[in-house]
């Protein structure tokens, strides 16, 4: 959450909460991959292994394409369709060893594509480019166009809440069995979820300041410092107390609530484009600062899911960029590009260091590559809507 | 469309005037200048420089009163990316120094629902003399840009000079910018928006903001003073004087290489003073470190300021008028070989240090045609020598080559990456 102004809460409210149900969308995701069944082509079989991603099929024809997933290996592994720009075409998280997921994806445009299998959840994943022939000159005007880029979003949004809510479920069991060594681990692994769609959680004014609010923040006598940063406090700094497990399990009926609220939102492309925006604002002013995590110091956890949220908006109005502005596409990959590199160099494990191991030197490389990404990403909103 | 045209405000510079004419008539003005000649100094004030010409502008331009430097690095290693940010640079330095917002869309011409290209800050503010002065640091010829074999000697590395305090996070750079304007807020808004098109190609290493000139560099300015209260830059090199800029400032053909022909030096030096101790001390001794009288600014034993300095002249108990180790002794041509420099300095503020002083002092500049054989010899004497030091500190350091000035259809620096 962002330091808390007199004027930020009310515009993400206006902005955002008072919102309509969702027109419904096709396309490929998750929930359609149940037991649908997939149309025209028989379905591409992607072999994933902790160490390989094969696929039966390089190429399909555009239009429905149906993927099953077997994972032949050790660890839990995600699959992905990117289009241009790491654009999400469609994805399968969670699937567990031994088990078979079928993903179908709405594909409606020719062109190279890219799939990843993703073993252990982290990283870029194993790459390859995979090619979709036929209409490639599909004719369709800017108006669908971003019609489908909300859509896209919207499918990222629930995605990240689908994985968020267990993951929060297991980080608040394990406060409340006090097991605090596996909570701190836990935690920055819960949180990564949240950040991602930062600005739509924001967007519920009421919600956010109870679960992401900071002890310090400016509170309403007899409202209680409740949420993350709480547990966060406790976990790190004060030890568990007796209330920990009410706040733990009122921060997990908050993101049902939170949950249930998303199913309902419906976002415009100006605010995926000032989302995507936001997120790096968040970037710069709470976590190249260490003011987010500042007990955990697990702020490049949050600062790598914050880009990850940006490009994930950004990729969403990707057709529509490329439609108006040939440069600023390159631009942006180039730009998340740089941000992923040096990132990944402050990688400990499956996760990053600490704040508190950075220098000053560190931290000026971060903000300077960020301010580098911020400009371009800025320029979306005003790209996607020009005439 | 300039600012000013566009917010109509061509009456201002009469009201100005006006203004001027008051201050002068009364009893409380510091100012010796005539009404008349006030009013028309500062409706000059407002005027736009050229950008484009044989050398830059900001150098033998008459000092303005306002300064915001800065010095960048380079981030990127891609030099087409780094060539066409200086295109795009000169563009906007172009517009920005004729008046105008840095690009035609300008603060409010754009997409509302995009950031404006221009903050606006500077709406309805006149060009006011501003000046962008682009200069190259020595890191720059790393290698990183294939330009290892175009490092001008003049580049190298300034000497550690006794006494100096050097933060690194106040020195050095890849690139400098010099914005110098008669308005603080017109040349706070250039660096601004060149800052802002650089990121993800340069990013911001130092800057400093000097609020007064403490040298003039035309003989038709009167001589201001630093924070230590004395006329400064009595001497200095003058616009109207091209013999000395032939010779002192301008790198000549065959000094180095071809593309810095034209071009210059240009020295930065962060210097604290310590005002409060210096508020201590004796006019009698302030007068004897610096070697000038305070009022007139006039060298001891002569009535005016451009009166030439008789270094031989003994007072009556024998010793020298001016002392051995006075600063405009150390810092005189006659001890350096007939070494000079273009003085351009300014006097700054950063607020407070914490222990309860000022962070005040100078932010010295100076072009020369040779920094090594013109500033550093002479720094060297001061260091060691100069009384001042005990109330100066030496906080941060630039060297940068200046590139000639911009052509016609030419860029920044066009000479070394066209």
């Amino acid at each position: 959450m962002p330091r808390p102004t007199a004027r930020s809460v009310p515009v993400s409210l206006a902005s955002l909460a008072s919102l309509a149900l969702l027109a419904g969308c096709s396309g490929g995701g998750p929930e359609s991959s149940g037991g649908g069944t997939a149309e025209g082509a028989g379905s591409i079989t992607v072999n994933a292994s902790d160490t390989a991603c094969e696929l039966t099929e390089q190429e399909a024809p555009a239009g429905k394409i149906t993927f099953e997933i077997a994972n032949k290996g050790s660890k839990v592994t995600e699959f992905y369709l990117y289009g241009t720009g790491d654009r999400i075409m469609g994805e399968v998280e969670n699937i567990g060893p031994g088990l078979t997921r079928r993903l179908i994806v709405e594909a409606p445009d020719g062109g190279t594509y890219t799939t990843a299998c993703k073993p252990g959840m982290v990283g870029d994943g194993i790459r390859a480019p995979f090619t979709v022939s036929g209409r490639a000159n599909r004719s369709v005007d800017t108006n669908a166009r971003l019609a489908e880029a909300t859509a896209s979003y919207k499918r990222y949004v629930t995605s990240q809440i689908e994985a968020l809510v267990p993951k929060t479920e297991e980080f608040v069991t394990t406060v409340k069995a006090g097991n605090v060594a596996a909570a701190k681990a836990q935690f920055p692994v819960a949180r990564t979820y949240w950040e991602r769609i930062e600005p739509v959680a924001e967007s519920f004014g009421d919600l956010d300041p109870k679960m992401d609010g900071r002890e310090d923040d400016e509170r309403t006598p007899g409202e209680q410092f409740t949420g993350y940063h709480r547990l966060e406090k406790d976990l790190w700094v004060d030890g568990l107390k007796a209330d920990s497990p009410a706040i733990a399990d009122q921060l997990l009926a908050d993101m049902k609530v939170l949950q249930a609220r998303v199913a309902g939102v419906e976002l415009t492309p100006v605010q995926l484009a000032n989302g995507a925006k936001e997120l790096l604002d968040e970037v710069a002013t709470g976590k190249i600062t260490g003011e987010e995590d500042r007990y955990s110091h697990t702020d490049l956890w949050d600062f790598k899911a914050n880009v990850e949220g940006s490009q994930a908006a950004v990729a969403a109005l990707r057709p529509v960029i490329d439609e108006k502005d040939k440069n600023l596409g390159p631009t942006l990959d180039q730009r998340f590009a740089a941000v992923d590199t040096l990132l990944e160099g402050y990688r400990d494990g499956d996760g990053f260091k600490l704040y508190t191991q950075l220098t000053s030197d560190d931290t000026k490389k971060m903000a300077a590559t960020v301010d580098a990404l911020g400009e371009p990403v800025s320029q979306v909103a005003g790209v996607v809507t020009a005439p | 469309m300039s600012r000013r045209r566009l917010f109509g405000l061509a009456g201002a510079g009469a009201a100005l005037a006006g203004a001027g004419a008051a201050i002068a008539g009364s009893v409380v003005s510091r100012s010796a200048e005539p009404a008349m000649q006030a009013a028309a100094r500062e409706e000059a004030a407002r005027d736009p420089v050229p950008f484009r010409g044989q050398h830059q502008a900001g150098i033998v331009t008459p000092a303005q009163d306002r300064m915001h430097f800065v010095a960048l690095d380079v981030t990127t290693t891609d030099r087409a990316a780094l060539v066409d940010l200086l295109r795009r640079w000169t563009r906007a330095a172009e517009r920005m120094t004729a008046g105008a917002e840095v690009s035609p869309l300008g603060a409010l011409g754009g997409n509302p629902d995009a950031p404006p290209a221009d903050n606006g800050e500077a709406l309805g503010l006149p060009a006011s003399q501003l000046t962008l002065t682009l200069g190259l640091g020595g890191s720059l010829f790393d290698g990183r840009f294939g330009l290892a074999g175009a490092k001008p000697a003049g580049l190298a590395e300034l000497p550690h000079f006794q006494l100096d305090q050097l933060d690194p996070r106040r020195s050095g750079g890849d690139l400098c910018i010099q914005a110098c304007a008669n308005d603080p807020q017109v040349a706070v808004h250039a660096i601004r928006h060149l800052v802002r098109m650089g990121f993800g190609t340069t990013s911001v290493r130092w800057s400093q903001l000097g609020f007064g000139r403490t040298s003039s560099t035309s003989t038709a300015q009167l001589t201001p003073r630093n924070l230590f209260g004395f006329k400064d830059g009595t001497n200095n090199i003058k616009a109207e004087d091209p013999a000395a800029l032939r010779d002192h400032v301008w790198v000549a053909p065959g000094d180095g290489p071809d593309w810095l022909t034209g071009g210059s030096y240009l020295v930065s030096r962060r210097i604290r003073m310590h005002i409060e101790i210096w508020d201590r001390t004796s006019l009698t001794e302030q007068e004897s470190i610096i070697g000038r009288q305070k009022g007139s600014g006039a060298p001891p034993g002569k009535p005016g300021e451009f009166d030439p300095s008789d270094f031989a002249m003994a007072a009556n108990d024998g010793r020298p008028l001016i002392g051995e180790n006075a600063h405009i002794r150390l810092a005189s041509a006659a001890a350096n070989g007939g070494a000079r420099l273009l003085r351009r300095g300014y006097n700054f503020v950063d607020g407070a240090d914490g222990s309860g002083h000022l962070d005040a002092g100078l932010f010295f500049i100076c072009f020369a045609r040779d920094p090594h054989r013109q500033f550093v010899p002479m720094q060297r004497a001061l260091a060691s020598q100069d009384k001042l030091m005990e109330y100066v500190e030496h906080t941060g350091s630039g060297l940068f080559a200046v590139p000639p000035g911009v052509g016609p259809d030419g860029f920044w620096a066009e000479s070394l990456f066209g």
